[in-house]
């Protein structure tokens, strides 16, 4: 089974981003298919988040288009956001939830069908087994990031993934189980496209990089 | 689409309970604010009876717009409305789920207190039911009026202020209408003109304010 046909599914052509009187990157050709890895690469201030507000539509990017299927981003809205799991750098936790609840919401938000023992096992399986009635309060840095993570475990029918950081705060484990996450996700034909600055190699067959280069500050 | 409807008013719902405080300023804003008036302009019956629905109504525009910026602020903060532009569901009804779930934990207790508050202006029967009435339509359309004004002003330094400039004339007619239903229908007019005009309010407004916000807020996160 694959998730996407082959074919480019995501393709972005001659994009510019200008944040104030700075141009981050422009004339930027990536596309990513299903069964790719995209890993963007850059200093702090290269304009990494930035290329995934664009990709996923947040942000107007202020020159060039990003096509998802043929069809630009921008106007596909809903359709596109369905497809798509974005994970930030804001962990989108509500403290006075509890980690269950908060797991809930967001995957009622993105529209992921979820029921309450399948949340309960993509705590578990990012180690969170015995935290998912703790308000997100209590939890530590690292524990809240692996509550935002375990909506991966749980979004595997959705088939473009764009991860911000995904492995930051995390200890070795759960850095592992991530990779290990995007991995599979890779194998079953689906598309990840993240930023990172840590040298973490995922095996899989196709994975692609592009450079952002040292950022101008 | 229903599905997710359900869960960010139950979510905002919960987290209201959870954070009792923040509802019981804006009743506690609305009873002072209405409870001062007598002491102040003197106990004399009739002159409060004129002048109660206007008090009232005034009182409950100020403690909803107490409340509005609370509308987005914390989701902007911590990441959430980034989830909900990038949600399944279409944004705008996204934001009508919200702003439903703001008017019940904000606007819904006014319209429960102010029955007791009409008691100290010596309000008759008839005036009390179209002031709870007028106050029932009209609050969800300053929700719904405030929520455009929220969105475009997200993230602003000084956006408080810049909120309370932004909509306050657009309060007006709503304010107007709403405490004249319940002076006509105590001088005998009765209020029934004004009641079917703060309904159309509710009902354009209902069908329209949502996407505005929903715009203004792609607006504000870029």
């Amino acid at each position: 089974m694959s998730l996407l046909a082959d074919g480019a599914a995501l393709e972005a052509k001659a994009l510019e981003c200008t944040r104030g009187a700075r141009t981050l990157f422009s004339g930027l050709d990536f596309s990513l298919r299903g069964g790719e890895l995209l890993r963007i690469a850059g200093a702090n201030g290269s304009g990494k988040t930035s290329l995934l507000r664009i990709a996923c539509g947040l942000l107007e990017a202020t020159g060039g288009s990003v096509r998802w299927r043929g069809n630009d981003v921008r106007r596909l809205r809903e359709d596109y956001s369905r497809e798509l799991v974005y994970l930030g750098h804001a962990p989108a936790l509500k403290d006075d939830l509890t980690a269950e609840e908060n797991l809930e919401v967001a995957c009622a938000i993105s529209g992921i069908a979820a029921s309450r023992a399948s949340v309960r096992s993509a705590l578990a399986s990012l180690g969170l087994a015995g935290c998912e009635a703790l308000p997100a309060r209590v939890l530590s840095q690292g524990q809240r990031r692996r509550v935002t993570l375990a909506r991966l475990a749980l979004a595997a029918s959705v088939p473009l993934w764009l991860l911000d950081e995904p492995f930051t705060a995390l200890d070795a484990a759960a850095s592992e189980r991530v990779r290990a996450l995007v991995a599979e996700h890779v194998g079953r034909g689906g598309a990840v496209m993240y930023t990172t600055h840590q040298e973490i190699a995922i095996a899989t067959g196709r994975a692609s990089r592009i450079d952002l280069g040292p950022g101008t500050s | 689409m229903l599905g997710s409807v359900r869960s960010v008013v139950r979510r905002d719902l919960l987290l209201a309970a959870r954070r009792r405080s923040d509802v019981f300023t804006v009743v506690l804003f609305f009873v002072i604010v209405a409870s001062l008036f007598p002491l102040g302009v003197g106990p004399d019956p009739a002159l409060l009876r004129m002048i109660g629905p206007g008090v009232i109504w005034v009182a409950a525009l100020l403690a909803s717009m107490l409340a509005l910026h609370r509308v987005f602020a914390a989701d902007h903060a911590d990441g959430t409305l980034e989830q909900m532009l990038l949600g399944a569901t279409p944004l705008g009804v996204t934001v009508a789920a919200k702003v439903a779930a703001h008017w019940l934990a904000s606007g819904l207790p006014l319209v429960v207190v102010a029955p007791l508050l009409a008691l100290q202006f010596d309000l008759d029967q008839k005036s009390l039911g179209t002031l709870v009435l007028s106050l029932a339509l009209g609050t969800p359309v300053l929700s719904l009026i405030g929520a455009i004004g929220a969105a475009l002003t997200l993230g602003l330094r000084g956006g408080g202020a810049l909120l309370s400039l932004l909509v306050l004339p657009l309060y007006v007619p709503v304010l107007i209408i709403g405490a004249g239903a319940a002076e006509s229908a105590a001088s005998g007019l009765g209020g029934e003109a004004q009641i079917l005009l703060l309904a159309a309010f509710l009902v354009v407004a209902g069908a329209f304010a949502p996407w505005a916000t929903a715009v203004a807020l792609r607006i504000s996160m870029e």
